[in-house]
């Protein structure tokens, strides 16, 4: 790329650093997917990515962009924005697919449905 | 029916279109002419206004919550990097949820979901009964003043 030729020195440095970090955590945020036990527990895996892998992939897009092309770019936040805001519709749909399916099998560990019992200490055992 | 029925709808969106396209006067018009339209479309929708009663608290909000983000990503960084399944624990809980305000309540599902470690995942309207997942689930307590005093209590102050 043309572009990168004239990037300063500390820009290249804090450019990628972000981009580094943000990789980093898309990458730790996949492994824990893979890794962690429980659907439930692979739910949290992957906000690692969506919130601060995407934030700091879009400063590291934000400062290579204004820096390069000596104007203020910052229409990337728009993606940030909008990857925060519909992640949890995607999560929530996800979550309630699971729990109704441990629910329909009859699983002791989930807790029973908030919407459907009024008493909001039930004991989940009973589920 | 109001010329801009929602002025910081038309606002952000003019603000949008021009962040995505060049700020210039043509494109102030355009973006100004698509936006109004919009928020006509919108109004037609009749949504729930919300009213926010001290935006002015809103910086302090997102202030808190990038904080609580980065600290949480640290945390389930160190989870999974380690993989310490036996003296973590891991479980649902209840929260007891005073806020009523829809608005408020999605913004509070976006920061729960946001942070990583907890997961918003059944909410009962009737009487506020939010069910969630923590990753690490210490002490249940904490993870109740956390969402009852850090983020709604400002909430509240915010919308109700």
């Amino acid at each position: 790329m043309n572009e990168a030729a004239t990037l300063p020195f500390w820009a290249e440095i804090v450019v990628s650093a972000f981009v580094l970090l943000g990789a980093s955590l898309a990458l730790i945020g996949t492994i824990g997917l893979a890794r962690l036990p429980t659907f439930f527990e692979r739910l949290h895996a992957p906000t690692l990515g969506t919130s601060w892998g995407t934030g700091a992939m879009v400063i590291a897009s934000m400062i290579f962009f204004t820096v390069t092309s000596g104007r203020p770019v910052f229409h990337e936040i728009l993606i940030g924005i909008f990857v925060t805001v519909t992640t949890p519709v995607t999560l929530m749909l996800l979550a309630q697919s699971a729990l109704h399916r441990e629910r329909a099998e009859g699983n002791p560990d989930v807790p029973a449905s908030v919407s459907r019992t009024p008493a909001p200490d039930s004991d989940p055992n009973e589920a | 029916m109001t010329v801009l029925p929602y002025p910081l709808l038309t606002a952000s969106l003019l603000l949008m279109w021009m962040t995505l396209n060049s700020f210039s006067i043509g494109h102030f018009i355009l973006g100004a002419i698509i936006a109004t339209v919009a928020s006509w479309a919108m109004a037609a929708l009749r949504p729930a206004k919300p009213h926010l009663r001290k935006w002015y608290l809103l910086p302090k909000l997102l202030g808190i919550v990038l904080y609580d983000i980065v600290r949480s990503n640290i945390a389930v960084v160190g989870i999974i990097l380690t993989g310490r399944t036996r003296t973590r624990r891991s479980g649902f809980m209840t929260i007891h949820i005073e806020l009523k305000d829809t608005t408020a309540l999605a913004l509070l599902a976006v920061i729960l979901t946001s942070t990583p470690g907890t997961a918003w995942l059944e909410y009962n309207s009737s009487d506020g009964t939010l069910l969630m997942h923590v990753l690490d689930l210490i002490e249940e307590q904490e993870w109740t003043d956390l969402v009852k005093n850090r983020y709604e209590r400002l909430l509240m102050e915010i919308f109700e």
